[in-house]
């Protein structure tokens, strides 16, 4: 953003006024907070509105402040005590109140404590309970993983499964792809643990090709790729598909493949 | 500088903070609530409501919003419309003719010691009537941008350009 078009668009200004919605001065307060010029802008405007207004009152107004201070509801208590007249005390009625003073002050210790421990054991239990519900959730998120693992080795081992290849083009030598092609249920699993994480506003894209001549068809994009943890994506695929093919495009994917763009490449051998 | 400080003060119950507040922004409230009323008496009936809210709902007041100055702004337009429209208030204001803000200075002979009464006399006769327009509509009436491009018959663009460059034009004589 450019602050001094920011600044001279006139939105400070308003920002004063309150002639903004609340959205939109929030916003203004953010970008106060980043930019000190804006702020010594906003400070300026105010002080000139300050003192324009100040020329407007019929006088200055001190005088009003002792009667305003009368009617303010819900002061904090100052904290004065009482005075209270002392009485005279024998001796012994002197030592007997010592001695329940003290004896009160004893049981009020003992109280005390009782109820800080009785405090402690039950923040103890409420630690005790939210682990126990993170464990739970750790659980139940182990057997997810495991369950879609051992369907994923099932499908890696399956002998009627064409693996093909994919090996790293021009742009990204060291990448590679394997692609497990299930024929029969029109099916493709995209193993693409070693492509490198996509620039922000890019996605791959899977391409199915049929050669002679070339003509490509999308068959998906590999989205959400950084949050994708075993990096395994399934894609329809109701193709003849001669070969496979990896492309890195613009966020939501594109009608043709960008060529140059093109990460990994392989072809499907006739007899598998 | 907004005194943040002493709006957390505030915000605690402090009434020294208050004071101090009070004595930064009263008169420039009261200059806002006394365009809208055009009446002493009045104006000094709500400054002290207006103050007395500040009092009690300054919690609710958070520097993400907008600036204090605005929040009080808002505060003190709302309470001196909704005078506007009581019916002592309606009786008392039947001949009320001066229109805008710049009639209280024309027609003002003290100022306060806090501003150069001077440089505001100049500001009035150096500003186009249309930048008094604006500012009056904007500043004291609180109007949105919509309402004042309807008022004035402006295309609403144009208001916060057209704004801009009298709000500077009042800065250049402030500062002289």
């Amino acid at each position: 953003m450019d602050i001094n078009e920011y600044i001279d668009s006139g939105i400070l200004e308003l920002y004063v006024y309150g002639a903004l919605t609340e959205k939109e001065s929030e916003e203004v307060s953010n970008v106060l907070l980043q930019h000190s010029e804006v702020e010594k802008e906003v400070e300026e405007i105010e002080d000139a509105l300050n003192k324009l207004a100040i020329s407007t009152a019929p006088y200055n107004p001190e005088a009003l402040l002792a009667s305003i201070k009368l009617k303010l509801g819900n002061k904090p208590e100052n904290g004065r005590v009482m005075p209270i007249e002392g009485t005279r005390v024998d001796r012994s009625s002197r030592i007997i109140m010592y001695i329940s003073l003290a004896a009160c002050l004893a049981l009020l210790v003992g109280v005390f404590s009782l109820l800080n421990k009785n405090n402690d054991l039950r923040k103890s239990i409420q630690v005790v309970e939210a682990e126990k519900a993170a464990m739970e959730g750790d659980i139940v998120a182990a057997r997810e993983d495991l369950s879609e693992t051992k369907e994923l080795l099932s499908v890696f081992r399956d002998k009627n499964i064409t693996k093909v290849p994919l090996a790293g083009q021009e742009v990204a030598p060291e990448a590679y792809v394997q692609v497990f092609w299930d024929k029969e249920n029109d099916r493709t699993y995209i193993d693409a643990a070693g492509l490198p994480e996509p620039p922000a506003g890019k996605v791959y894209q899977v391409w199915s090709l049929t050669l002679n001549p070339l003509t490509p068809t999308s068959l998906g994009l590999l989205e959400n790729f950084d949050q994708d943890e075993n990096k395994v994506f399934m894609l329809n695929n109701p193709n003849d598909s001669q070969a496979f093919g990896i492309t890195l495009e613009p966020a939501g994917g594109s009608e043709t493949p960008t060529m140059e763009q093109l990460y990994t490449l392989g072809v499907v051998k006739a007899d598998a | 500088m907004q005194p943040d400080d002493l709006i957390l003060r505030l915000q605690k119950k402090d009434e020294k903070a208050f004071e101090r507040l009070y004595e930064l922004y009263s008169e420039s409230i009261f200059g806002v609530i006394n365009t809208i009323l055009r009446d002493k008496a009045s104006s000094e009936e709500v400054l002290q409501d207006v103050f007395i809210k500040v009092w009690d709902n300054a919690e609710s007041y958070s520097v993400k919003k907008g600036r204090f100055f605005t929040w009080l702004l808002n505060i003190a337009r709302n309470a001196a419309i909704d005078k506007t429209r009581s019916k002592a208030y309606k009786n008392q204001r039947k001949n009320l003719t001066q229109d805008y803000f710049v009639d209280i200075l024309e027609n003002k002979s003290s100022f306060s010691s806090k501003i150069d009464a001077i440089g505001i006399k100049k500001y009035i006769d150096i500003l186009e009537p249309i930048c008094k327009k604006v500012i009056d509509l904007l500043f004291f009436k609180g109007f949105t941008q919509k309402e004042a491009s309807e008022e004035l018959n402006m295309p609403l663009g144009t208001i916060k350009t057209r704004n801009r460059i009298c709000i500077n034009k009042l800065r250049e004589i402030l500062v002289e």
